[in-house]
């Protein structure tokens, strides 16, 4: 839920990685991390594995400008992928304002993609949310790989509601922003709509 | 969406230095459930507030998880023992969370007793601002246009 502070003059906001094991939700966050100026990110907190994988989420909080003297600030959060770990990402999605969607592209996860994006919709629902009626994006990760299915064909299973989708290469940092802002838009639109 | 005015947290403010004062303790943290920090007091030039609020948050949604694998309600309060701090996290209300950072200086049992003292005084600010919720809407919103959204993803 997004917080509203108008004695520090904040606007905070609360936006979720949601995607299959590996399919690259960490290193969005990381990506992000790297390329943002110090004094406009704070640290990043992953409470991972010891084989980093996460166990529990990543932690990214990242200023992104002024809005009429308010300080746009994201709070961004990525959930363990791995199915047995559902409790953990229920949790995460309390109180989130929006949610980026990351599909691995290649072509044998794409089942792991559908069950995440079904298990999305539940857990949102569970929560009391409509997954058409929250800012939403979609990311097709790992564009780079051999094995990555184009992006019509991930479009056609994945994105069946025409919400804003993105190429991406996380390694690399492509698409890794324009999803970012894509979302963080979306997120102060909607603000704007329920004031 | 959830709006602090500058009344209430001047308010809230007030309850945590007091708590902090009357606790002895080193620091002391009020975040909301889903990990924002709301006002701190106390030593805390060297803590991350941000990370360590996000993290308490986190915390206390996987005890409230586990609490309701057990059919429990919820537990309402935590504490943990470290050897230079030690860490009371308590929830108030239902919906925010109060951390209290202390060490020798003072005991487990002076912040259990001021911490209900505490919660008590943060749960009457919390009525009143839900009260004020329902009748003022924030105007910040008002004056944000497109433009302005647009302008704020502009660079990179």
């Amino acid at each position: 839920m997004s917080f509203i502070n108008y004695s520090s003059r904040e606007i905070n906001c609360k936006i979720v990685y949601y995607g299959p094991g590996l399919c690259g939700k960490t290193t969005n966050l990381q990506y992000i991390y790297q390329k943002t100026s110090p004094d406009a990110r704070g640290k990043m907190v992953s409470l991972a594995t010891e084989t980093e994988r996460t166990l529990f989420f990543d932690f990214l909080p990242l200023s992104m400008g002024e809005v009429h003297g308010f300080k746009a600030r994201f709070h961004l959060y990525t959930v363990p992928g791995q199915v047995f770990y559902d409790a953990s990402r229920k949790l995460i999605l309390k109180g989130v304002d929006g949610v980026v969607f990351v599909a691995d592209s290649q072509v044998e996860r794409m089942e792991a993609n559908m069950e995440s994006l079904d298990n999305l919709r539940e857990n949102l629902e569970e929560q009391g949310y409509d997954l058409d009626q929250l800012p939403y994006v979609v990311q097709y990760n790992k564009q780079d790989l051999p094995n990555a299915a184009p992006m019509d064909e991930l479009s056609k299973l994945l994105n069946l509601t025409a919400v804003p989708e993105f190429s991406a290469v996380a390694t690399t940092g492509d698409g890794v922003f324009g999803t970012l802002k894509a979302v963080a838009k979306l997120v102060m639109m909607d603000l704007r709509k329920r004031k | 969406m959830e709006v602090l005015y500058e009344e209430e947290y001047r308010a809230i403010q007030e309850v945590v230095e007091r708590l902090c004062r009357d606790a002895n303790s080193k620091a002391v943290l009020l975040i909301d459930k889903n990990g924002q920090e709301i006002a701190s007091s106390g030593e805390i030039e060297n803590i991350d507030t941000t990370s360590l609020s996000s993290l308490t948050a986190g915390n206390v949604a996987a005890t409230g998880g586990i609490a309701r694998l057990l059919a429990e309600k919820e537990f309402t309060g935590q504490f943990h023992e470290g050897e230079h701090t030690n860490v009371h996290i308590s929830i108030v209300a239902q919906r925010v969370i109060l951390l209290v950072l202390f060490d020798q200086r003072t005991s487990l049992g002076l912040v259990r007793l001021r911490v209900k003292k505490a919660s008590k005084d943060i749960q009457d600010v919390l009525d009143s601002m839900a009260n004020k919720s329902e009748q003022a809407k924030p105007s910040i919103f008002e004056e944000i246009t497109d433009e302005d959204i647009d302008n704020l993803f502009n660079d990179d």
